[in-house]
């Protein structure tokens, strides 16, 4: 996983496979990235990723809710089908501007 | 095509990787499409981490994987020895969670159902959980 700022906005580029195994440690850097430099807006690149389950969706939650609790926007871009089924399914994509 | 498998692992969450990798592998003696493929994998990724996490919170023990190939359907059985769900209509509602303090969706239970075919739970408290789910391969030829 690779992170850098454009601006205000944190940019996370995810890779390979997220589920249960990885889920806790995905969210423990993006909130330190979150808090590092203020993020106003966060972007989840998920080119890089080829799979993930429903432990995916609880993450991309609760960085959603904290982003908004800051007044800032969650953005998901560059989803591959089948995170892209998981994501249409969990009805994120309805709250959420997906790219 | 008439095919079995079983396999058997310690509920540690590495092996959620192992397990959806090996019964897509499996599974990939139907023909089946690159969708049917990835519901199949997210579905065992689900039970396998609700059998890990939620079976054996505390302590580790065993997850067991039985895979039935028979014509164009397969059925998947993850069982666990674990604590067992009390509840499981509450457990299946979507967004209801069993540890809900850690970023959990809920979702595990509507992602079988859903890139399933059936789904069956069957739980015992303190003697485990089996979570049977079928999947008929080609169907979606005929929408």
């Amino acid at each position: 996983m690779r992170m850098e700022y454009i601006g205000t906005t944190l940019v996370v580029k995810l890779e390979g496979e997220i589920d249960q195994s990885c889920a806790a440690e995905i969210r423990t850097d993006i909130d330190r990235a979150i808090l590092l430099k203020n993020a106003k807006n966060l972007i989840l690149d998920f080119a890089g990723v080829s799979f993930m389950d429903s432990s995916g969706i609880g993450v991309i939650i609760g960085r959603y809710k904290q982003m908004k609790a800051r007044g800032g926007k969650t953005m998901i871009i560059r989803t591959q089908p089948q995170v892209d089924k998981i994501l249409e399914l969990s009805g994120l994509k309805k709250i959420m501007d997906c790219g | 095509m008439e095919n079995y498998m079983k396999l058997e692992f310690p509920s540690k969450s590495q092996n959620e990787a192992f397990a959806r990798a090996a019964v897509g592998a499996f599974a990939a003696q139907l023909d089946l499409t690159c969708e049917e493929l990835a519901d199949i994998k997210t579905a065992v990724s689900e039970a396998v981490t609700n059998a890990i996490v939620h079976g054996y919170p505390l302590k580790r023990g065993m997850v067991e994987i039985e895979c039935r190939i028979s014509g164009n359907q397969i059925e998947i059985t993850v069982t666990d020895q674990g604590k067992g769900i009390e509840d499981i209509e509450l457990a299946m509602q979507p967004l209801y969670s069993g540890s809900p303090d850690e970023d959990r969706s809920g979702m595990g239970f509507t992602v079988m159902e859903s890139f399933m075919d059936t789904l069956q739970v069957q739980s015992a408290v303190d003697q485990g959980t089996a979570v049977t789910m079928t999947k008929r391969i080609g169907m979606d030829t005929y929408v």
